[in-house]
């Protein structure tokens, strides 16, 4: 970490956006996680993704549990209502949080330790749910807080720093959104900020849970030789089905994409998805060939990267709910109390 | 025969030995409903097994012109519908009291007792003559036998009619058969049965304006008119009907008239960590949020609930009690999770709890809940019971004063916060130890905090600095302790005759405690009697306590869990309160408390006043 503190006052000639803001005005508290965490690499591409998006930084909710990423939360976005919450339990909070204001856009920040044990069951019902989120699953195989234990995604038979092995299956997060109705599913990595930009953009504007697994490796206890999520394996193991492209409106966001196919995808909310693929047999919009490329993938020893899967059709939880428009935390006596001659009635027909 | 006979009116009980799932419980709640259109007071109490099909069920009616509405203990009738509890059944009949059975096949004399009256109806022999399906027969037994006892007892056939009708408004097809089953045991036991029972049904006007419900629906509806909007819930007896009963009565009162959307969110989770995670993050955004639960889910939310104490977040918990420990008693009664829920989590916490007496302060206390969570930003308890909740119960009609509006609590708005007020997350800027928080989203510069289970100091930034957790720890304490000023005050009841002895008890021993003091003042042994109604307690339950000699605590669980709670935070002196438990699962009785209060009178040596001389 870094002891330097930001300055306050902002150079006069830094770009605002659309909303008036600069890139710093998304920024939030200096990071304490350690030189050269992946986590740190995210929290730069949600602030880029958030400014490049117009947000409003107050009109945003960001949750998170415990742990080394769901302390990030804190290091973006300064202007927004940030909550930590218990280990694994993020997303029933997010939840609760959503059905309460629907207007806010909600961030989930969790890792694998938090989101794939004690928080596999939350995980798993959050994406059922179709909680309108974006859910970031900071990937690193390890516990970095209680410095270096295993996590249930560590690969079987990679080794930890202090050289033992792990015997245990991993969980594949992206899989398991996949099959629990999730709507939107990507993996990335924190290292490669042309292709998560543009993925985080295109699952703040989808409608419902909208998934991004990204490995993100722990410098201090898994960037060694006997890791499968090191910076070096990452990279060296990176199998990426598309590129893609987020258009608001504006000029599209400049990504380092190769030739091949497009394909617009258009969101419930104008914007639109511009996919170029770079395997000509991916197709983001079939569930069960996207499970089946994510399989071979693992079993070569790859990890695909790219918007893995996203639905012709979403619906929020809110639409399952047939919730009015107004947030239910601007309801008022008016709209929610019966009233005495109502209960008068209720009471004539108890006797 | 010179066997004694018991012969009462409208002052017995009729207990019904069924099988679950053999539509019983409809007929007789039939029965019980009678009783009330004719101005007698009745108390129902339904002794269920975890069960769906299969297993023993039984009913009591306790039929009280006077309206003791606790449970008496003892059964004057039973109508013995289950072979399978023939027997100790029989055993439970006072002497000189009536068995009712189905003697279609004639049992022998050794299956009945000498001093028990016995009137058989062939019920199977009715049904078979007059329905053709088999599960017609089965159902419309209920039916024809509360025909028949509504003849023996003298119950008013018109209102059974109207009750019938109510009941199957709109569905003609299920009226008529209804009726004529209830025909069919009506006039057998008028040409066959006349003369053969003592226990008599006679129109009073001792009902009044009074409700009956149970408390689970008071509750929900208590919710909706308290302003939740959403409730997150996990399926666990006694609590469930709780949740469904809300969701009922949303979808008649809280649904935009104009658009068909809903002003509600009911969310089924998948287990009590998620329904309380969702309740404090809707807490959190400012909705007014609620879970229903029971012991087993209580301890499952424990680690929430430290944060939603902690961070200082809205959230109502209504936890029906249950038999505990562990799985324990999941459909009996008992009041074991008060110290539990009072210091629910860990490190130092202390929780508001709310203890309702009945329906109609479920009803009260649920919306009063919301209005704490939100004043004091933190959770709140209801603590009801399988007694209260799950028995519809004779009550005060429900309450609400249009006038009546919601107290949201400190919330500091954009406006407020553009004319520069000062926004600590956690200062205390008046003195009560409650400080002001902003909803997310409010304000595009001021206002944003980070809310988090660590310590902090008062302008919510992270701190393990030893004053800035200390400035936290003392504010939340004296935050609850100004909770003392807005939660129900405890309610005396005050003996006729100067008294040495108090007694405090709470919730669902309301109602036979009140028969308790009757009783004992019958006697000449004089109580007066406090119902606490909150925690924290209020300087009044400490100066109970010192205006009595000795003060019984009278309470439903093991460990005299209020007794520790009362000792531990009202400074009041052990050796000054007498506990009175009961705990085997069944509601306490009027008869229990009585006997217990006068034999720790006799062996104290206390000579009780003559009647002729007190009055």
């Amino acid at each position: 970490m870094t002891y330097v503190l930001k300055p306050k006052l902002h150079h006069p000639t830094l770009a605002k956006n659309k909303v008036g803001f600069t890139r710093r005005d998304y920024e939030g508290k200096v990071s304490t996680l350690c030189a050269g965490c992946g986590h740190d690499s995210i929290s730069a591409a949600l602030i880029q993704a958030f400014w490049e998006l117009d947000v409003q930084p107050h009109r945003v909710a960001k949750l998170s549990g415990i742990g080394c990423s769901s302390k990030t939360p804190d290091y973006f976005l300064g202007n927004s209502h940030g909550f930590n919450t218990v280990h694994g339990r993020m997303p029933s909070v997010v939840t609760g949080a959503n059905l309460a204001n629907r207007d806010l856009i909600y961030l989930g920040v969790s890792g694998d330790g938090d989101s794939a044990s004690i928080g596999l069951g939350q995980f798993a019902h959050v994406m059922r749910r179709g909680v309108n989120m974006t859910y970031i699953l900071e990937n690193n195989g390890v516990y970095g807080l209680t410095k270096g234990q295993f996590s249930a995604t560590a690969d079987m038979g990679s080794t930890s720093k202090r050289g033992i092995k792990n015997d245990d299956v991993a969980i594949d997060t992206v899989s398991l959104a996949l099959l629990m109705g999730a709507t939107f599913v990507a993996k990335s990595f924190s290292g490669d900020k042309a292709q998560l930009v543009p993925l985080i953009k295109a699952a703040i504007a989808h409608e419902g849970a909208a998934f991004i697994d990204v490995i993100s490796p722990c410098v201090a206890f898994n960037n060694h030789s006997g890791s499968t999520k090191s910076y070096d394996y990452v990279r060296e193991h990176n199998e990426v089905v598309n590129f893609m492209d987020f258009i608001t409106g504006r000029p599209p966001i400049k990504v380092d994409y190769k030739d091949g196919e497009v394909v617009d995808v258009p969101q419930h909310d104008g914007t639109t998805i511009r996919l170029r693929k770079t395997h000509p047999e991916y197709d983001p919009s079939n569930k069960i060939s996207a499970l089946t490329h994510i399989a071979e993938a693992a079993a070569k020893g790859e990890v695909l990267t790219g918007l893995l899967y996203l639905a012709a059709e979403s619906q929020d939880l809110h639409g399952h709910l047939n919730t009015v428009e107004t947030p239910f935390n601007k309801l008022s006596e008016k709209e929610l109390c019966p009233g005495a001659g109502m209960l008068e009635k209720i009471n004539a027909g108890l006797r | 025969m010179t066997m004694k006979r018991i012969e009462a009116v409208n002052d017995f009980v009729v207990k019904f030995a069924n099988v679950n799932g053999s539509g019983s419980a409809s007929a007789n709640e039939l029965f019980a409903k009678s009783f009330l259109r004719m101005g007698i007071p009745v108390s129902p109490r339904n002794i269920f097994p975890s069960n769906i099909q299969g297993l023993p069920t039984w009913y009591e009616v306790r039929v009280t012109e006077q309206g003791w509405l606790g449970r008496r203990g003892g059964v004057d009738l039973m109508v013995a519908m289950n072979p399978q509890t023939w027997n100790q059944d029989l055993k439970e009949i006072e002497p000189g009291g009536y068995i009712f059975y189905d003697n279609t096949k004639p049992l022998p004399a050794s299956k009945f007792r000498d001093d028990v009256n016995v009137i058989g109806v062939p019920l199977t022999e009715i049904c078979n003559e007059n329905f053709t399906d088999a599960r017609e027969r089965q159902l419309f037994k209920n039916i024809v036998y509360v025909g028949a006892l509504a003849s023996l007892m003298d119950i008013d056939p018109g209102v059974i009619a109207e009750l019938i009708g109510e009941q199957y408004k709109g569905k003609e097809k299920l009226l008529k058969p209804n009726l004529n089953a209830f025909q069919m045991g009506w006039n057998y036991a008028s040409e066959k049965l006349k003369g053969m029972m003592g226990l008599k049904a006679k129109r009073a006007y001792a009902v009044g304006e009074r409700i009956f419900i149970e408390g689970n629906a008071a509750a929900a509806l208590g919710c909706v008119y308290g302003g939740a909007t959403v409730c997150a819930w996990y399926p666990i007896t006694p609590s469930s009907s709780l949740a469904e009963a809300f969701q009922k009565y949303c979808s008649k009162l809280r649904v935009d008239k104009d658009t068909g959307k809903n002003r509600f969110a009911i969310i089924q989770a998948e287990d009590e960590l998620a329904s309380i995670g969702i309740v404090i993050g809707a807490g959190w955004n400012g909705a007014r949020a609620f879970t229903a639960t029971s012991g087993p889910g209580i301890s499952l939310m424990s680690e929430f609930i430290g944060l939603a104490y902690f961070a200082e977040i809205p959230a109502v918990v209504i936890d029906v009690q249950r038999g505990g420990p562990s799985t324990g008693m999941p459909t009996r009664t008992q009041q074991s999770d008060v110290m539990k829920c009072a210091y629910l989590s860990h490190g130092d916490t202390k929780h508001v709890l709310l203890f309702p007496e009945d329906p109609y302060e479920c009803f009260e206390f649920a919306a009063k809940a919301l209005d704490l969570a939100e004043r004091l930003q933190t959770p709140v308890f209801l603590m009801t019971d399988l007694d209260i909740g799950m028995n519809q119960r004779l009550c005060k009609p429900l309450q609400w004063d249009d006038a009546r509006t919601y107290d949201r609590g400190k919330v500091m708005t954009a406006e407020m916060l553009d004319a520069g007020e000062e926004f600590g997350r956690y200062l205390d800027v008046d003195g009560d130890g409650i400080p002001f928080r902003t909803y997310p989203g409010s304000h595009p510069t001021k206002g944003a905090y980070f809310t988090r289970g660590t310590s902090k100091n008062s302008y919510a930034v992270y701190s393990e600095a030893g004053p800035d957790y200390l400035y936290n720890m003392q504010r939340l304490l004296k935050k609850h302790d100004f909770a003392k000023t807005l939660v129900p005050m405890p309610l005396l009841t005050a003996s006729q005759e100067p008294a040495r002895f108090g007694c405090i008890y709470y919730g669902s021993t309301s109602p036979s405690m009140q028969e308790a003091l009757a009783a004992l003042a019958e006697k000449g042994i004089f109580v007066n009697a406090l119902r606490v109604r909150a925690f924290p307690f209020q300087d009044e339950i400490y100066d109970f306590v010192q205006s009595h000699s000795k003060v019984f605590v009278v309470e439903q669980n093991r460990d005299a869990q209020l007794k520790i709670l009362l000792v531990n935070e009202a400074g009041i002196n052990p050796a000054s309160l007498i506990s009175i438990l009961h705990y085997d699962g069944t509601p306490i009785t009027a008869r229990f408390i009585a006997r217990e209060i006068s034999q720790i009178v006799a062996a104290l040596n206390v000579r009780p006043i003559k009647k002729d001389k007190a009055a």
